[in-house]
C-alpha cells in the first residue's frame, strides 16, 4: 500500500458519468496536495476504450478491470471483483463518486475488507498531514470534517459537483498514462441478484432542463390545493411548475416534475424555490441555475446557502402579494 | 414471511438543532421522531405481512428516548420490538452499528430485513448494506416494490434520472426501502393499547460490545456550513419584498 490514491470511475455502455470526472478532478487535487501517486480503475466488461479516454488525463496509471460477470452490474460480482483487484494493487485512499451503484456495493465492498467508506463528501482539507474530509450532515443543516481511523484502505464517495469536471487537468501532450488490463476472477455462486433491464417509466411529459424559469415547491406548500398559488405564481412568470422529491411522492405533481438525484437536472435562468428546505437531493438537482430565489420560514434552510436572493418568510403571505406584482411588471 | 424493520429515532424534520459545546455533535434536548424512510420500511412490512401473514419484528439502537420508535411501530402492527439501549449507539459510525444489530439478532431467522434508504441525521446510507454483507445475505437498495415470486422475490429499484430496474433476488434478503413509495399508516386507539402487552427486549451494550469495535471514522467537527454565494435577504412586509423581489427580477436578473 505505496501511498496511492485511486479513483474508481463509474461507466455506463461506454461513457463516464460527469459526476466519475469530478471525482479524477477531486484525485488530482488530494495528490496535488499530499504528493501521493494518482490511479484510476475503470470496472467492468469491455472497458478498454472508457481505460483509454481516463489515460488522457493526468493520472499515473489506468486498470481495466475486467469480468464477463460484471455485466449488468450487480453489487456482488462488483464488491467480489473490486476486492480481488486491490488484494493485487492496494491502495490507501479509494474515491468513487456518489452515485446510486456506488452506495449499492460500497459499504458491502469496506466491510469485506474491515474498513470503512465515508460516503457523500463534498471537500477535503489536508492538515498537518492529516486527511479531512468535509461532508453533509443532518439534511445539509451541518457539515462534518470527518478522519479515517482505520488502516486502509480508506473508501469515500464524492457527492455531484464538489469538483469541477471542467477542471480535470490533462496529462502530458502526447502521453498517454499506461493502461494495464487486470482480469478478476468471480466464481460460480458469487452473483445471488438477477437484474433485469434498466427502464425508464413513463415518458416525460415535461422537458425541465429546457424552462428558462421554473417555480418549484417543497413540503412548505402543506396542502394540496396550495399548489395552485405556486402554479399562479409560475403562470404569471410564464415558467414551469416543479417540486421537491416529498410533492410528488404525495402524487401532488406528476413524478415528472420532480427536481433532484432521482429527477430532472435543471439549470434555468431563475428559479424559485418556494418552501423548499434544501436537502442535498434536491440541491443537486438544480444548483447549476444562474440565478436562485428561495422563499422559506425557516432562516437556517439549507436552500439559503445558495440562494442569490433569500426571503426569511412565509410563502402564503409573500406569494399573493408576489402574483400581483409580477403581474404589475408585465404589464 | 418473517421480517426485521430497523428503525432509527432523528431530530425532527423542522426541529432548530444546535451544536454542542465540543462543536462535534448536536444539543440532545430536541424533539425526535422515526427517521422518515424507516417509516416507510416499516410500512411496507406491515403491508407484506397482510399479504403473506408472518410477523414483523422492530428493532432500534438508541437511548431510552428511542423507545417511542418501537411503541409507536408495536402501535401500528409491528409484533414485538428489540431495543439496544444504550446511549453510545448514538455514535457508533454504520459498521459498528450494523455489527451490534447483528449480534443483537443472531438467535433469529428473518425471510427479509428492511432499512430505510439513509437517515436524515449521519445520512450515510450503508447500514442495511454492511448488515447483509455481516450476515452473509444478497442485498438491494433504494426500494420501490416488493413482489413474491418462485425462487424469492422481485424488486424495484430506483436508479439515478428516472430510471428503474427489477432484480429477482433469493430469501433471505436485505433491502433498502426508499421513502415515500406508499401512504404511512396512523395507529389505531386499539393498537397503541394492544402495543403496551407486546413483547419488548432489550439488549444492552454490554451484550453487543464484543461484535463492536471502534469507530472508523470519527466526527472532528461539526459546523455550519459556510456560504458559498453572497445572498441577499429581502426583509419587510410581505407587500413590499414582493415588490423589491419583481424589481431585482426584472432590472438585476432580468428574467421579467
Amino acid at each position: 500500500m505505496a501511498d496511492t490514491i485511486l479513483v474508481i470511475v463509474e461507466q455506463r455502455e461506454g461513457k463516464l458519468n460527469r459526476v466519475s470526472w469530478e471525482t479524477i478532478a477531486g484525485g488530482q487535487a488530494i495528490a496535488a496536495q499530499t504528493g501521493w501517486t494518482l490511479e484510476a480503475a475503470v470496472i467492468g466488461s469491455g472497458v478498454a476504450s472508457v481505460a483509454s479516454a481516463v489515460a488522457e488525463k493526468k493520472v499515473a496509471k489506468v486498470y481495466a478491470v475486467e469480468s464477463a460477470r460484471l455485466e449488468p452490474y450487480t453489487p456482488d460480482a462488483f464488491a467480489h471483483g473490486l476486492q480481488e483487484f486491490l488484494g493485487k494493487h492496494p491502495a490507501k485512499l479509494v474515491l468513487m463518486p456518489h452515485t446510486y451503484q456506488v452506495r449499492d456495493f460500497v459499504p458491502k465492498l469496506a466491510t469485506v475488507l474491515q474498513t470503512t467508506a465515508i460516503s457523500d463528501v463534498i471537500g477535503f482539507k489536508y492538515e498537518g498531514g492529516k486527511l479531512l474530509f468535509t461532508r453533509q450532515m443532518f439534511q445539509g443543516k451541518f457539515v462534518a470534517d470527518v478522519s479515517f481511523a482505520g488502516s486502509g484502505p480508506c473508501f469515500v464517495t464524492f457527492q455531484n459537483g464538489s469538483f469541477r469536471a471542467d477542471k480535470v487537468e490533462a496529462g502530458a501532450t502526447s502521453m498517454l498514462a499506461p493502461v494495464e488490463t487486470v482480469n478478476v476472477e468471480i466464481p460460480d455462486g458469487v452473483v445471488r441478484n438477477k437484474p433485469q433491464e434498466v427502464f425508464k417509466e413513463a415518458k416525460q411529459a415535461v422537458d425541465l432542463t429546457q424552462a428558462e424559469i421554473i417555480v418549484s415547491v417543497g413540503r412548505g406548500i402543506k396542502e394540496e390545493k396550495n399548489i395552485a398559488l405556486a402554479k399562479q405564481l409560475a403562470d404569471a412568470l410564464g415558467g414551469e411548475l416543479a417540486a421537491s422529491r416529498p410533492i410528488c411522492d404525495n402524487g401532488w405533481l406528476p413524478m415528472d416534475r420532480q427536481v433532484g438525484s432521482s429527477g430532472q437536472t435543471v439549470a434555468p435562468k431563475l428559479y424559485l424555490a418556494l418552501g423548499i428546505s434544501g436537502a442535498i437531493q434536491h440541491l443537486v438537482g438544480m444548483k447549476g441555475s444562474r440565478s436562485i430565489v428561495a422563499i422559506n420560514k425557516d432562516s437556517e434552510a439549507p436552500i439559503f446557502e445558495i440562494a442569490d436572493i433569500a426571503v426569511v418568510g412565509n410563502l402564503f403571505d409573500i406569494v399573493p402579494p408576489l402574483i400581483e406584482e409580477v403581474k404589475k411588471a408585465k404589464g | 414471511m418473517r421480517i426485521l424493520v430497523c428503525l432509527k429515532q432523528v431530530p425532527q424534520k423542522d426541529a432548530p438543532l444546535k451544536l454542542n459545546d465540543a462543536g462535534t455533535w448536536i444539543r440532545e434536548d430536541v424533539s425526535y421522531e422515526v427517521n422518515e424512510p424507516d417509516a416507510f420500511a416499516l410500512e411496507t412490512a406491515l403491508r407484506q405481512k397482510e399479504k403473506h401473514t408472518g410477523e414483523v419484528v422492530v428493532i432500534t439502537a438508541g437511548p431510552a428516548r428511542a423507545l417511542q420508535v418501537l411503541r409507536e411501530a408495536l402501535a401500528k402492527g409491528a409484533d414485538r420490538a428489540i431495543h439496544l439501549e444504550d446511549d453510545a449507539f448514538v455514535g457508533l459510525d454504520a459498521y459498528n452499528t450494523a455489527r451490534a444489530i447483528a449480534a443483537a439478532i443472531k438467535d433469529e431467522k428473518f425471510d427479509l430485513i428492511f432499512t430505510g434508504l439513509q437517515s436524515d441525521d449521519y445520512g450515510y446510507a450503508q447500514t442495511g448494506v454492511i448488515l447483509a454483507e455481516i450476515l452473509g445475505l444478497p442485498h438491494a437498495t433504494i426500494i420501490m416494490q416488493i413482489e413474491k415470486n418462485d425462487g424469492g422475490i422481485r424488486v424495484k429499484r430506483e436508479l439515478e434520472a428516472g430510471f428503474f430496474q427489477y432484480v429477482d433476488m433469493p430469501l433471505p434478503a436485505v433491502l433498502t426501502i426508499q421513502s415515500g413509495i406508499n401512504k404511512l399508516r396512523y395507529a389505531t386507539l386499539i393498537g397503541i393499547k394492544q402495543a403496551k402487552n407486546k413483547p419488548m427486549r432489550k439488549v444492552t451494550m454490554a451484550e453487543v460490545q464484543s461484535a463492536v469495535g471502534a469507530n472508523l471514522q470519527k466526527i472532528e467537527k461539526l459546523y455550519l456550513p459556510q456560504k458559498s454565494k453572497n445572498t441577499e435577504f429581502l426583509e419587510g412586509p410581505p407587500a413590499e419584498v414582493a415588490k423589491k423581489l419583481v424589481e431585482k427580477l426584472k432590472n438585476e436578473l432580468r428574467v421579467i
